[in-house]
């Protein structure tokens, strides 16, 4: 991975300076679209870099868009490129995307624009057709060289990695020789998803193939932006209220330092006169010490003490507000969204032959990736040049926010991407980077701001909490008939996701979310409302499969109109779990299915309670899952197994309580994260082989977990969980119940 | 003042003794290898070794390493070649990777000291370091890999 710290925005290649072959970028489409490097550099915006070179040493580079925090997707996005080019994967360099989502981003699925968000499991699904013909065109571009040289029929040549070759007479040409010569016509080849590879004839896709981020992360060199350091450099540290005060839709504003909970008053002459301080800046929503260390930094932002204006979360208590969630939904005048409606729901229930109704909690969650919030920002001395390192999800929209937080131009900013120590959403807004950014401006030196780990619990942002009520009606015969499920909490649509219930054929529905707005700041989250939202689904499946004294596989085939591939997932669990086997005394099976970005699978925990102290234990896990065609195996594999574990901890130990507005956990010493001697014994994870295109593979493991272990425990006590999490003593406190 | 033995040389900083060894060896020594993870010695993020014992060099005071030997990620081995290492690239146990200093650092104290480890006794060594991607189960069977090798 090339990243030329010093160079900063003279890394950017200028077309004319590359040698071999470049394949450039077109601007403006809905996805990747190469053109010609003549094409690129009569267009306007000449400042792009080419997608693919190939030089004439044989090395190819290949950008990539797919920012890397863990799951893999720096490492698949080019190598779905490489698999049509049918380049030597071992000659092909990786260098980051420029933050140009015209250029390099992929089309919204819920939107119109571009974007370059690697978030929602998206990456590989969105770039997956366009890399693979973009790879196919440079391949074609390539034949057409070597075809013209030997003077034959391209349609006679074939590729091997890194070669054309010509099966009649054996003549071979590699691709580094063919870019010392070729050209790229000014018109690319066209290519018809036809032409692609067969899948049996994929040498990359599919295949093990290494990660190329692992070694830098196992010898200290892979690049945090935490480990940036640039000549004359300050550090900062970000003193926020405690009190919250954020505007209803914080997780989507490219403003996220909208004036918020300003600073009234502070000690500003005391931490000024600390050792190191260079100066205390006043930020719209904050204080930031800045200091010639981070220790230094941090040891004044720890002695600041300062009055804030009042923030929207002044006086909140989330288990209070849990509860005025009840009344919210009692409320028959209580404003909703419509998130579903099909059928006639209330004949359904009128007429039904027995109704189901049951209540379900969920607490705030916090993302606890393992490297706290942090950038880098330069800003030259004309001040229109801004350089930023920051490990993003959304590098176009850190690019945005710092932008309009220094009311510059986004082609006046740079971002450098870096390795992120975790996403899971949080990374995903630019507040942090905007925040630097101002502070940079104001001391003018370059700066590394780093959030403290107790400023980054106390600030968010969350998973929201929840409260939530389904009702289901069954017909005579036991089929599910009517279904009702309604969300309330604040958080709009982080809310509503994974509330939907595709995967099964119930006729008449009515799903809806009503919301407040606490003041919280809330953001995405690993999966984020799939995890209660599939936790009181599947819950309510299991209760009524329970009552009629059914199989809880065969209860959803037979009565909840299973769709043809939620019932392959599960024909493909109930084989690898063998759930009906007797498990050894004191333990318990539990069953159920989530869809995530377009996947679906369905799992199954094996737990046992030690009743004295309310402690679950969960023993061994299994989920089935159709992913499509999975690009990397077991890159695919690790990104289940790191979402089971996610899901884990977050339903056994997670759990964030706000009182009087302010967070009450400040490390990991009162925010519990899973340690090894939870693991499980046993994860084992499958996927259905389909030849349907890849869907998202980071989140699926995650929101079947609390379902389970629920359907689990009630298997072993009668008893069912309905507050997440589940703590020992909600544990013990159900027992009791 | 400090001195100390830093992955087999001696280095002299001019750092503040009130210090932590973290961020003297993040940022003034530039091996960024070590991290910071919570600061409050809670995850294990920045584990080193001290005279062979691994430490959390976030609540490490400078004072407490004069004269000592300390060996972080960088100098395990030069070149990426200790067991472990080459175990957690077999084992592809990196996710984020953020931790994993960390975890590579305490698991080589054990293997320092049992070449034969028990999963209990991997479990009980390791249990103090977080890995928020879940590669648990991994870094388990790379301990047991690198182990066979030694």
């Amino acid at each position: 991975m090339t990243t030329d710290l010093e160079n900063g925005i003279s890394r950017r290649t200028f077309l004319k300076g590359v040698g071999g072959l470049a394949f450039c970028v077109a601007v403006g489409t809905d996805s990747i679209r190469l053109m010609s490097q003549a094409q690129a550099a009569a267009m306007a915006n000449a400042f792009v870099t080419p997608w693919v070179r190939i030089a004439p040493d044989g090395a190819v580079t290949i950008l990539t868009a797919g920012a890397e925090m863990g799951q893999g997707s720096m490492t698949s996005l080019p190598l779905i490129v490489a698999e049509e080019m049918d380049a030597d994967w071992d000659k092909v360099r990786l260098e980051w995307a420029p933050a140009d989502p015209a250029v390099y981003g992929y089309k919204n699925p819920f939107g119109t624009e571009q974007l370059m968000w690697i978030v929602g499991s998206r990456a590989v699904q969105l770039y997956y057709t366009p890399l693979r013909l973009a790879g196919a065109q440079v391949r074609k571009v390539l034949i057409a060289n070597a075809a013209q040289k030997w003077g034959v029929d391209p349609a006679a040549l074939k590729t091997e990695p890194g070669f054309v070759v010509n099966p009649a007479n054996g003549q071979r040409l590699s691709y580094g020789e063919i870019a010392a010569f070729g050209e790229i016509p000014a018109q690319l080849p066209a290519v018809d998803a036809n032409e692609l590879k067969a899948r049996k004839d994929f040498r990359l896709i599919g295949k093990q193939v290494a990660r190329r981020d692992l070694p830098a992360k196992v010898n200290g060199t892979a690049q945090y932006a935490m480990d940036v350091k640039l000549p004359d450099m300050v550090y900062a540290s970000t003193l926020h209220s405690p009190v919250h005060d954020a505007t209803p839709r914080i997780w989507d504003s490219v403003q996220p330092n909208t004036p918020a909970a300003e600073p009234e008053s502070w000690n500003d002459a005391e931490v000024k006169r600390m050792k190191g301080v260079i100066a205390v800046v006043k930020l719209p929503n904050g204080l930031a010490v800045v200091a010639d260390s981070f220790e230094h930094a941090r040891a004044g932002h720890n002695a600041l003490k300062a009055t804030w204006k009042k923030g929207k979360a002044a006086g909140f208590d989330s288990e209070r507000a849990l509860e005025d969630y009840v009344r919210i939904h009692a409320d028959p005048n209580a404003k909703g969204v419509t998130l579903e409606s099909k059928g006639e729901v209330k004949a359904a229930f009128t007429g039904a032959a027995k109704t189901y109704q049951a209540e379900f909690r969920s607490d705030y969650g916090y993302h606890a990736q393992m490297e706290p919030l942090n950038a880098v920002v330069r800003i030259n001395d004309a001040g229109d040049r801004v350089e930023v390192w920051e490990g993003t999800q959304a590098p176009d929209d850190s690019r945005k926010a710092v932008a309009l937080a220094l009311g510059l131009k986004v082609e006046q900013v740079l971002i450098n991407q870096c390795y992120m120590g975790g996403g899971f959403g949080r990374r995903s807004l630019g507040d942090y980077a905007a925040e630097c950014a101002l502070v940079a401006k104001e001391v003018r030196r370059p700066v590394k701001l780093i959030w403290t780990r107790e400023e980054d619990l106390a600030q968010g942002m969350f998973r929201p909490q929840s409260f939530q009520c389904v009702e289901a009606a069954t017909d005579s015969s036991g089929k599910v008939i009517g279904w009702k499920h309604c969300v309330v909490g604040d958080g709009e649509f982080l809310l509503q996701t994974g509330i939907k219930i595709p995967y099964y054929g119930v006729p008449n529905q009515f799903i809806e979310r009503r919301g407040v707005s606490h003041g919280v700041k809330l953001k995405h989250w690993r999966a984020v409302g799939h995890v209660f939202n599939v936790f009181a689904i599947e819950s309510m499946v299991d209760r009524m499969a329970a009552d009629q004294g059914m199989d809880p596989i065969e209860f959803r085939f037979e009565k909840m109109g299973a769709s043809p591939k939620a019932r392959k997932v599960f024909e493909a669990l109930a084989q690898m779990s063998d759930y009906k086997a007797p498990r050894p005394a004191g333990r318990a099976v539990g069953i159920s299915i989530t869809e995530r970005s377009n996947s679906l699978g369905a799992g199954a925990v094996e737990v046992s309670l030690d009743r004295a102290t309310g402690r679950i234990r969960v023993h061994k896990v299994w989920v089935a899952v159709d992913g499509g065609i999975i690009v990397q195996p077991e890159q695919a594999q690790h990104n289940v197994e790191s979402a089971i574990i996610y899901g884990l901890s977050s339903v056994l130990h997670e759990r964030v309580t706000i009182k009087d507005g302010k967070v009450q956990q400040s490390n990991f010493h009162d925010y519990n994260l899973m340690r090894m001697s939870d693991l499980p014994e046993a994860m084992h994870v499958k996927f259905v082989d389909v030849d349907t295109r890849p869907t998202g593979l980071g989140e699926i493991g995650n929101p079947f977990i609390a379902p389970a272990i629920a359907n689990a425990v009630f298997r072993l006590t009668g008893k069912r969980l309905e507050h997440l999490p589940f703590t020992p003593d909600r544990v013990l406190a159900t027992l009791k119940a | 003042m400090a001195s100390f033995v830093l992955n087999g040389k001696p280095v002299t900083v001019p750092a503040d003794p009130q210090s932590t060894l973290l961020w003297t060896l993040r940022d003034d020594l530039g091996l960024t290898g070590t991290k910071y993870g919570c600061g409050a010695a809670l995850c294990g993020a920045c584990t080193v070794h001290v005279d062979g014992r691994a430490v959390r060099a976030c609540a490490t005071p400078l004072s407490a390493v004069e004269g000592k030997k300390v060996t972080t990620i960088e100098g395990l081995s030069p070149d990426s070649s200790h067991p472990l290492q080459k175990a957690w690239i077999a084992q592809a146990v990196p996710q984020c990777g953020y931790c994993q200093s960390g975890q590579l650092m305490k698991a080589a104290e054990l293997l320092a000291t049992n070449t034969r480890p028990s999963r209990t006794e991997i479990v009980r060594h390791m249990d103090g370091n977080i890995c928020r991607c879940g590669t648990y189960h991994r870094i388990i069977a790379a301990i047991e890999q690198a182990a066979k090798e030694l």
